[in-house]
């Protein structure tokens, strides 16, 4: 009973600032939502020099974001580790604990830091990203497309996944399976000002 | 006199000799690995000994190639006369026959191998250095199929090999024809 009262009461709180001309910034955070149907989070690691092709089907989105205010700007993810598919090997493999560990970690998260403009609808956002309690600074170039009230970043960016013990014990023999993954993500987002 | 009757046997090229000792060996190694593959668990070594399954595979078919090529251009010595008439029927068409299907295989056991990597959707990288061509777009229920036709296809040619084996060893030490000093290393 209580805890439904208080999400209601959150709901109309969010109601209210979604409906309030709050100051810039607030204004942000409650008017922009992710597509989740057309975003997408991929990533090629390689096994004994064959590229595999992985994806991360659940993931979720808070973003702040004014092209025209980089640095006021703020965006963050969370990532349910378990619902990542490569293949089927693999998938029944990679919620084991020398992989993603997902019992204990289900999510990796994102924390963008300072966000810059490099003009042209190009940005540069720097980071936190935590894998299996494993956090690691990083910048990664993002391009930003608007159309029809929706925009569209896309990027990619390398992660070591050893700085993570992401494939720990055997599996930490980069021979078999390379330490360098290359990530690509395409998020679309609604609500963001045009830039 | 036995010497002089061993060594009129007109012996196999030394290219010839070389690439089917290198191959015999090769063969017969890549199937041990393919059967004992199949049981092990999930890991890296498991994932290595997959691979280099495929890249011995794959060579394979390749030298097989080279070795069908030379074949054609440097034709093998015929049986000799005196062997070939001592031979029922029956055992000539085997020694054709065999021939004919193990060089089948060479290519069909390798390709079918090669077909179901690309079918379960992991492209070869040779030697984990170059990339060859998909042979079949990714279709996991075509993939068992195949991985069944190339078990099937494997244990034919293993088949095969024991039949000319024994049909060697039959020659050497029944009939002590000295045929198999045509196919020998050295001189």
């Amino acid at each position: 009973m209580f805890l439904t009262r208080r999400s209601t009461l959150a709901s109309l709180a969010l109601l209210v600032l979604a409906a309030s001309p709050m100051t810039h910034t607030l204004s942000h955070a409650a008017d922009q939502a992710l597509v989740p149907a057309q975003s997408e989070i991929t990533f090629v690691a390689k096994q004994l020099g064959v590229p595999l092709n992985g994806r991360f089907k659940t993931f979720t989105a808070q973003s702040a974001f004014d092209p025209k205010a980089p640095q006021t700007s703020k965006i963050a993810f969370q990532v349910d580790l378990g619902s990542v598919t490569v293949s089927a090997d693999a998938d029944s493999e990679l919620g084991k604990p020398d992989w993603f560990n997902t019992a204990k970690f289900p999510k990796a998260t994102f924390q963008s830091g300072a966000i810059k403009a490099l003009g042209g609808g190009k940005f540069e956002v720097a980071g936190e990203l935590a894998i299996k309690g494993n956090a690691r600074d990083l910048v990664v170039p993002v391009t930003l497309a608007q159309a029809g009230g929706l925009s569209t970043v896309t990027g990619t960016f390398p992660l070591k996944r050893l700085d993570f013990k992401v494939g720990d014990g055997d599996w930490a023999d980069t021979s078999v399976v390379a330490n360098d993954v290359q990530v690509k993500f395409k998020i679309v987002l609604q609500g963001v000002p045009a830039q | 006199m036995k010497t002089s009757q061993t060594t009129s046997i007109e012996r196999y090229s030394a290219t010839a000799i070389a690439l089917h000792w290198v191959l015999a060996l090769a063969i017969l190694t890549v199937f041990a690995v393919g059967f004992f593959l199949d049981d092990l668990p999930f890991s890296p070594f498991k994932l290595k000994l997959i691979n280099w399954h495929k890249w011995a595979g794959v060579s394979i078919l390749f030298l097989s190639v080279l070795r069908l090529l030379w074949r054609l251009a440097k034709r093998p010595p015929a049986l000799p006369a005196r062997i070939e008439q001592a031979m029922p029927g029956w055992q000539r068409t085997a020694y054709h026959g065999t021939h004919h299907l193990m060089y089948l295989l060479f290519f069909v056991v390798p390709l079918l191998g090669w077909a179901y990597s690309s079918a379960k959707g992991y492209p070869i990288v040779w030697f984990g250095v170059l990339p060859l061509p998909d042979l079949l777009p990714v279709n996991k229920a075509l993939a068992e199929t195949l991985k069944d036709l190339h078990g099937l296809a494997a244990f034919g040619l293993i088949g095969l090999v024991c039949l000319h084996v024994g049909a060697a060893l039959k020659h050497q030490f029944i009939d002590r024809d000295g045929l198999i000093s045509r196919m020998l290393p050295g001189r």
